[in-house]
C-alpha cells in the first residue's frame, strides 16, 4: 500500500463525505424554497382571518382562510403546554436531583422510551382516555395527546440542563443550611432557566407540527370554535386534509398553511438556539 | 443549620441574633423536603406509568382480535377488510417493515457520513452550518414535507423515474414486473425514500455527539503513527464510537416505525398484498391515520387498536434495545 495510495485514498473519501452533506442539505434546501415559493403566492390577508367554511365557499372564490385553524392550533397548544410543563419540568428534577432514588432508572429508561413512541399512539391513548369516557372529540382531548408528545422532551431537556449547572452551586446552598427543595427552587432552577426554557421551547415546536395525535382527538373542524370542550381546528391537521383533498383552491390554501407552520416552528428553533447559545456564552 | 449557626457565631457578635430570625423551624426543612421530594417523585413516576398506560390501554381497547385470533394468528392474518369484518395486521406489518427497514438502509450510510463530516473534517464554520440545517430538517413539521411530497416530489418521481424504469422493464426485463408493478404516483417507493430523508437527522445528529466524545489522545495515537485522516478515523475514531452510533441508528429506526403523517400522504393506502415497489400500500401507522376517523364499527376500531398495540410492542423494543445500548456505551465509555 503506496503512501500515494493512501493520500489518493483519503481525498475520495473526503470526496464521498461532501457529496452525501450536499445530497442531505439540498433536499431540505428545495423543501424550503417550494414551500416558500408557493406559499407566499397563496397568502391573502383572508387567510388571517376568514374562516374556512364549505368546500363551495372557496370554489365560488369567496373569501376563505384559516383563521380557526390558527385560533385552535394556539389554544390547544398552550393547554397541552400548561399540561406537560410542569410534569415533564418535575420528572426533570427527579431524574437530576434525586439520582440516589432507586426509581430513578426504570423512569429514565421509560421516560426515553415515550420519547420514541410514535405520536399516533398518543393519539389513540388519548382518545381511550379522554375521548372515550367523555364521549366525544373535543380540543382538550387533542391538549391531553399533544401534553404527551412534549412530557418527555421537556423531561429530557430538563434533566440534561440540571446536570449540567455546576454542583458547586448546590454545595453553596446545602453548606449555608438551606434545605434540599430550597437549594433547587432557588439556586438551581434559576440559574438554569434559560436552558430549561430552551427545551420547553424545542418541546413546543415539535409537538406544534404534529398532525398525527389529533386526528381522533380534536378532530378538526370547518368554523371557528372558542369552546374546549368541542372540536377545534389546527393547521397541522388542516394542513394534512387540504392537502389530500380534491379541490385545487385547497390544495393552494394547504401551500399557505405549510409556509406559515414553517416559519413558525422555525421562529421556536431559531428562538430556542438563541436562547440556549446565550446559556452557554454565559457559563463559559 | 448548625453548620450555619456555628459558623456566623464565631464571625462575630453583631449578627448573632440575624440567624436565629433567618433559620426557619425544622418543619421547612424536613416537612418542605419531604412534600417537595414526593412531588416530583409522583411527577416523574407518571411519566413512567404513562408508557406503561400506554400498552395497557392499548391492549385493552384492542385485545379482542388478539384473544379471538391468538397473538400471531392477528398478526399473521393477510386480509383487512372492514366491510367484512375480516381483521389482519399482517398487510400493515409488511408494510411497516419495509417501509422503516427501506428507509433505514437508505439513509444510514450517508447519515453516518454527514455526522463524521460535520465532526472531523468541516472548518468550523461549514460545520456550524451543517449542523444547524441538520437540526432545522428535524424540526420541519412532518406535513410540511408531505404536502412537498404530493404535490412536487410524487408526480416529479413517477414522470422521471417510475415510468421510465416500467416502460424499460416492459421491454428488456420482463422478469422485473412483478416487483416493480404497475407505477402510481402514491407508492411504497415515494413514502420510503421521505422517510429516508426525515431520519437522517437523527443519525446525524447521534453519530457526531459519538464521534465528538472520541477522547483526543485516541486520535493523536493514530497520527503518532502517521496515519492519514480517514485512516485515524477508521482505525482509532469508529471503533470507539461504534456503541454511540448503533444506538443512532436503532433510535433512527424507531422514528422510522412510527413516523405517520408523511406515509399516510404518500403510501397510497391499499392493504392489498403483495405490495409491489411502483404500487400503493398501506403501514401500521398510516393506516391507523387513515381509518380510524372514519371507523364506525366496533370490531373495526378495536382492531386499528390491536395493530396501534403491535406497533407499541415493536417500538417500544427498539427503543429498549437503543437504551441498552446507550447504558452499556455511557456506563463503560468503552467500544461495544
Amino acid at each position: 500500500m503506496t503512501l500515494r495510495f493512501r493520500h489518493i485514498r483519503d481525498y475520495a473519501v473526503r470526496a464521498v463525505l461532501v457529496l452525501c452533506t450536499v445530497c442531505l442539505v439540498a433536499p431540505l434546501l428545495v423543501i424550503i424554497g417550494y414551500v416558500l415559493v408557493n406559499g407566499i403566492s397563496a397568502l391573502t390577508p383572508a387567510f388571517f382571518t376568514e374562516e374556512l367554511g364549505s368546500p363551495a365557499r372557496a370554489m365560488q372564490g369567496r373569501p376563505t382562510g384559516l383563521f380557526h385553524s390558527i385560533v385552535g392550533t394556539v389554544v390547544i397548544d398552550l393547554l397541552a403546554l400548561s399540561f406537560a410543563a410542569p410534569v415533564g419540568m418535575g420528572a426533570g428534577i427527579m431524574l437530576s436531583e434525586y439520582s440516589e432514588n432507586p426509581l430513578n432508572g426504570p423512569i429514565r429508561i421509560l421516560t426515553g422510551t415515550l420519547n420514541g413512541m410514535p405520536a399516533i399512539l398518543m393519539g389513540l391513548l388519548a382518545f381511550s382516555l379522554v375521548v372515550r369516557p367523555t364521549g366525544r372529540f373535543s380540543a382538550v382531548a387533542g391538549s391531553v395527546a399533544l401534553a404527551f408528545v412534549m412530557v418527555p422532551i421537556i423531561a429530557r431537556s430538563v434533566e440534561s440542563v440540571l446536570r449540567t449547572t455546576p454542583w458547586s452551586l448546590r454545595e453553596v446552598g446545602l453548606a449555608l443550611g438551606l434545605p434540599r427543595w430550597r437549594v433547587i427552587v432557588s439556586t438551581v432552577l434559576p440559574a438554569a432557566r434559560s436552558g430549561i426554557l430552551t427545551g420547553v421551547l424545542i418541546a413546543f415546536a415539535r409537538a406544534a407540527g404534529e398532525a398525527a395525535p389529533l386526528l381522533f382527538t380534536s378532530f378538526g373542524q370547518n368554523y371557528l370554535n372558542l369552546d374546549i370542550r368541542r372540536p377545534m381546528d389546527t393547521l397541522p391537521q388542516r394542513l394534512y386534509s387540504l392537502a389530500i383533498s380534491p379541490y385545487q383552491e385547497w390544495h393552494a390554501m394547504g401551500w399557505a398553511a405549510a409556509i406559515v407552520l414553517l416559519l413558525f416552528v422555525m421562529a421556536c428553533f431559531l428562538a430556542a438556539r438563541a436562547l440556549s447559545r446565550a446559556h452557554g456564552g454565559r457559563d463559559a | 443549620m448548625k453548620a450555619n449557626r456555628a459558623a456566623s457565631g464565631q464571625s462575630g457578635e453583631a449578627c448573632a441574633a440575624s440567624p436565629r430570625r433567618i433559620v426557619p423551624h425544622a418543619i421547612y426543612r424536613r416537612l418542605g423536603d419531604r412534600v417537595f421530594g414526593a412531588l416530583v417523585l409522583v411527577l416523574g413516576s407518571s411519566i413512567a406509568l404513562l408508557t406503561v398506560a400506554m400498552g395497557l390501554v392499548l391492549y385493552r381497547q384492542g385485545g379482542a382480535p388478539i384473544v379471538r385470533d391468538g397473538f400471531f394468528g392477528f398478526l399473521f392474518q393477510t386480509t383487512w377488510n372492514p366491510v367484512t369484518g375480516e381483521h389482519g395486521a399482517w398487510p400493515f406489518v409488511v408494510g411497516t417493515l419495509i417501509t422503516s427497514f427501506g428507509a433505514l438502509s437508505i439513509a444510514f450510510l450517508p447519515a453516518i457520513a454527514v455526522g463524521i463530516f460535520s465532526a472531523e473534517y468541516a472548518p468550523r464554520r461549514v460545520a456550524a452550518a451543517i449542523n444547524y440545517l441538520v437540526d432545522l430538517l428535524a424540526a420541519v413539521p412532518s406535513v410540511v414535507i408531505g404536502i412537498w411530497g404530493i404535490f412536487v416530489f410524487a408526480p416529479w418521481m413517477r414522470d422521471t423515474f417510475y415510468m421510465p424504469a416500467f416502460y424499460w422493464a416492459r421491454e428488456s426485463a420482463a422478469w422485473l414486473l412483478p416487483v416493480l408493478g404497475t407505477p402510481t404516483s402514491y407508492n411504497i417507493l415515494t413514502a420510503t425514500l421521505l422517510l429516508a430523508l426525515m431520519i437522517t437527522p437523527y443519525t446525524v445528529a447521534l453519530t457526531r455527539d459519538a464521534v465528538r466524545m472520541v477522547p483526543r489522545e485516541q486520535r493523536e495515537a493514530a497520527q503518532a503513527l502517521g496515519s492519514t485522516h480517514w485512516e485515524m478515523i477508521r482505525m482509532s475514531v469508529l471503533p470507539y464510537a461504534r456503541g454511540g452510533i448503533v444506538a443512532g441508528v436503532v433510535l433512527s429506526l424507531a422514528r422510522a416505525l412510527g413516523e405517520t403523517m408523511v406515509v399516510a400522504m404518500l403510501i397510497g393506502n391499499s392493504n392489498r398484498l403483495p405490495y409491489t415497489l411502483f404500487g400503493p400500500a398501506a403501514n401500521m401507522p398510516s393506516v391507523i391515520a387513515n381509518e380510524f376517523r372514519e371507523a364506525v364499527e366496533p370490531t373495526h376500531v378495536t382492531a386499528l387498536m390491536a395493530v396501534g398495540f403491535y406497533l407499541f410492542l415493536i417500538t417500544f423494543a427498539v427503543n429498549l434495545i437503543a437504551a441498552y445500548i446507550q447504558k452499556r456505551l455511557n456506563v463503560g465509555g468503552r467500544i461495544l
